[in-house]
């Protein structure tokens, strides 16, 4: 056994470097491109649904219970029923993919929004009313920055969710890292699952890593507000 | 699409054992979980230079795709359950050692130094006092945990397990959605009551934060 | 001035926070808003800016009908402090003050340059204005809510609990500065407070709610502590109601004798008794020293170097009760008066300020025409401070 896995790490190794693997239609490079593509523009969509959500959840405080069972009903949905579910309803599209990762990305962009936009002092919120502030100055000029840490806690890890889920592009014979994954299953090729399973956990803990570090570089002004957590749906 | 109700009356027994299934694997990643980050979260909560380490790093782990983890343990464990509950495993450890140091945290120094001073020694402070006011905010992260697991079961399904994830691969397959929706409805199904049983728990679990009247 | 006339406010669940409320607040002074939480004392402040909605009646603020008004342009309009200060966390100081005049249009420049001078009015230094809220201690917090609430030069402020978070050194140096404030000003304030010594430092009206939202009296502070209207507001005003009303009254209008005063350098050998078994000692700039025992004389040595038992001076803006407390301590039963430079300018016996007392007394309570006569019967059986003075020697 130690031999073997010995063995397993050191093609891996190979696999992961040799040059032709980077290059071409089914090389890392355009996989890595298109796994990318994917995932930003279902985390854009999922941005454009839950952002305006959210702030409408916390800046009215009406519809909290809504925010809540929605992070809940998205831990629980399996992602992989709901990609098969909408390939079957639709036939070979790209839907079933952006579906399924919409889906998955709302509910942490809604849920970190909204617990933003609740985080913020109503003291302070009082006293921007108090001071003469309509409900778009309020919203605009004190809750939404007040609350951008979180929100952009939720966005990043929104994005994160979808970039390790993106893989599952691959189960409907779409492209991707995931591509790997499923045609190394198949031919019972252990190196390129391995393979495709570590670039998409090395993509999603770089992204994880540069876009936090990009977030602490920007809120340090009024570090204080800095936020730590934040709350996944869960894991893709 | 159509659900095809009679596959579902010839199947009754079927789902039910993929359901059982389904469930055992969530629930012994959720129990193997607490057994691990227990002892994790006191020490993270005790030693403040491992707690920036431990939390770091399951925070690294949480971003690892599920499909990565189960394929990463396949030398180790192969095509089995054992895959499948050690995946599992560690992303309820995420879950649950960050709630169990939140919690800790969340007990009122006061508390402690009034335990201190009536002469309660630490490990029994832990016991008697800590853990069981740091519950509810331990009680959330194993609902979380439980509910996230039950959902994950069917990524297993491409390394052969994955309890009612096998309906998907089964529907995809054959071109039949029937199966497929109804994986899909009995995994939310678990979930919500696996979830309104934990609610129930903590209820009778913690008295003290019930409201007045309740 | 702000009218309320009959206004009545219910809130959705069934409780009623203000009952049928009737009062003005006169302009240009302190009308302060007691009473235990519940009471309706904030809620009957927010409905002036209109942050509640009142459920009937009308409320005016300078002769307009506030409800007949653009609430965020009322609200402009007013000043606003609260607890806590409600700084907003992501602006500096100086962003923060230069709120109401950037909602106004002021324009950014204009609205800083006008920030910066408030920094300056509330007493805080120019560099802070650059920091952010997290940054000061809640007394400076507290300050920059003030001047925020100033920026625009509204004619009227209300204050909702501005100094219930901070501790009682810094309360008391808040209060002072906006007292001073307030005297170059003269603004409309409307203040709250569960505290009825902080009630009766700054308010020229007291009004005070009693739970379920029914004002039960609203008089100047030295008429409320005098005759209050019933049990409810003698139980609020607290047993040391009488010496509340003391410490209201200030020295000014009691007579003083002149003192013929002994210098320090003056050798005890030329000191005579004529004077009176106690002498006052001063020092060479005519500062009160000590009172010097003319029957307990040393041999030798100059009068400052005698033993003195201290005596401690009084201004004119002093109160009767620091005076009365002062009489007690003095062994001539006398106090020392002086002038704003701290020189000796005469004493006053025991005698004079207990009548002073007195006076107050009766003119506060002859305010309340209503209580009148009730209330003298009451005092007539409390021991007055007129009868209970004992003649004593008097210096000079």
């Amino acid at each position: 056994m130690p031999d073997t896995v010995y063995e397993l790490f050191k093609n891996l190794g190979v696999w992961l470097t040799s040059g032709e693997q980077w290059s071409g239609a089914d090389g890392i490079a355009h996989r890595l491109a298109e796994h990318l593509q994917y995932s930003l523009l279902a985390t854009l969509i999922a941005a454009v649904i839950g952002l305006p959500l959210g702030l409408l959840i916390g800046h009215t405080g009406r519809g909290a219970f809504v925010a809540i069972n929605l992070a809940s009903f998205g831990r629980a949905l399996p992602t992989v029923g709901l990609v098969v579910l909408v390939f079957l309803a639709s036939g070979l599209s790209m839907w079933p993919v952006y579906v399924a990762l919409v889906a998955l990305a709302v509910p942490a962009i809604v849920t970190n929004t909204y617990a933003g936009m609740t985080a913020v002092d109503p003291d302070v919120k009082d006293a921007a009313r108090g001071q003469g502030m309509r409900a778009h100055q309020v919203l605009f000029q004190v809750e939404l920055p007040l609350a951008l840490p979180l929100i952009m806690t939720g966005l990043r890890l929104a994005l994160i969710q979808v970039v390790a889920t993106a893989t599952i592009a691959a189960y409907v014979s779409f492209g991707g890292l995931g591509r790997y994954v499923f045609d190394g299953l198949a031919q019972r090729d252990l190196v390129q699952v391995l393979g495709g399973a570590v670039l998409v956990a090395l993509v999603a803990v770089v992204l994880d890593l540069a876009l936090s570090g990009l977030q602490r570089a920007l809120f340090l002004p009024h570090s204080r507000l800095r936020s730590s957590g934040g709350t996944p749906t869960r894991p893709a | 699409m159509t659900i095809d109700w009679s596959w579902i009356g010839d199947h009754t027994d079927d789902l039910t054992t993929l359901s059982v299934s389904h469930l055992q694997a969530a629930l012994s990643a959720v129990f193997l979980g607490l057994l691990i980050s227990l002892p994790l979260a006191v020490i993270a909560h005790r030693i403040r230079p491992l707690r920036g380490f431990l939390l770091g790093l399951s925070n690294v782990l949480f971003t690892i795709p599920s499909i990565a983890i189960f394929v990463l343990l396949l030398p180790v464990s192969g095509l089995t359950r054992t895959t499948t509950v050690i995946g599992l495993t560690i992303y309820t450890l995420v879950v649950l050692l960050r709630n169990t140091v939140e919690g800790l945290d969340s007990v009122p120094a006061k508390t402690k130094e009034a335990a201190k001073a009536m002469g309660t020694r630490p490990l029994r402070t832990l016991l008697t006092v800590e853990l069981p006011l740091a519950l509810p905010v331990i009680m959330a992260g194993v609902r979380i945990a439980t509910v996230m697991s039950i959902s994950l079961v069917s990524v297993a399904t491409y390394i052969g397990d994955g309890g009612l994830g096998q309906l998907f691969t089964d529907g995809f397959q054959r071109n039949f959605p029937t199966p497929v929706i109804a994986g899909v409805v009995l995994t939310l199904l678990l979930a919500l009551v696996a979830d309104a049983l934990l609610v129930a728990l903590q209820y009778v679990l913690t008295p003290w934060t019930r409201k007045r009247g309740a | 001035m702000i009218q309320f006339e009959a206004v009545h406010k219910r809130f959705p669940n069934g409780t009623t926070a203000v009952h049928d409320l009737t009062l003005e607040m006169p302009e240009g002074g302190v009308t302060v808003l007691v009473g235990s939480s519940g009471c309706g004392k904030t809620t009957t402040l927010r409905m002036i800016n209109r942050m509640v909605e009142p459920t009937s009646g009308t409320i005016r603020v300078g002769g307009k009908d506030v409800l007949a008004q653009d609430a965020a342009e009322l609200r402009r309009s007013i000043g606003y402090v609260i607890q806590q200060a409600g700084l907003f966390p992501h602006r500096t100081v100086l962003d923060n003050i230069a709120t109401v005049p950037l909602l106004l249009g002021w324009g950014r420049r204009r609205a800083r340059a006008r920030a910066a001078e408030l920094l300056e009015t509330v007493g805080l230094a120019a560099d802070t204005g650059k920091r952010f809220p997290h940054q000061l201690s809640g007394g400076q917090q507290q300050r920059v809510g003030v001047a925020r609430a100033l920026a625009a030069d509204p004619p009227v402020l209300l204050m909702d609990e501005p100094f219930g978070a901070v501790d009682p050194v810094v309360r008391t140096q808040l209060q002072d500065e906006l007292l001073r404030l307030q005297k170059e000003l003269s603004k409309t304030i409307v203040f709250v407070t569960h505290d009825i010594d902080e009630a009766v430092r700054l308010g020229d009206r007291i009004a005070i709610f009693r739970t379920g939202g029914h004002l039960v009296q609203c008089a100047p502070p030295a008429e409320l502590l005098a005759s209050p209207a019933d049990d409810f507001v003698t139980d609020f005003l607290g047993s040391e109601r009488e010496l509340k009303l003391l410490s209201l009254t200030s020295l000014k209008d009691v007579p003083q004798t002149r003192a013929t005063p002994l210098r320090a350098d003056e050798p005890v050998s030329a000191v005579s008794g004529d004077g009176g078994r106690w002498r006052l000692v001063t020092s060479a700039a005519g500062r009160p020293l000590g009172w010097l025992d003319t029957d307990a004389l040393p041999a030798t040595g100059t009068a400052g170097e005698a033993p003195l038992t201290p005596a401690r001076a009084l201004r004119d803006t002093d109160s009767l009760l620091s005076a009365l407390n002062e009489t007690i301590a003095s062994p001539s039963g006398c106090v020392a008066r002086v002038d704003a430079d701290g020189a000796v300018t005469g004493v006053t016996a025991r005698e004079e300020i207990h009548a002073r007392a007195a006076a107050a007394h009766a003119a506060a309570g002859a305010g309340a025409a209503r209580t009148a006569d009730a209330t003298r019967t009451a005092h007539a059986e409390s021991p007055s401070f007129a009868t209970t003075a004992t003649p004593t020697e008097r210096p000079a």
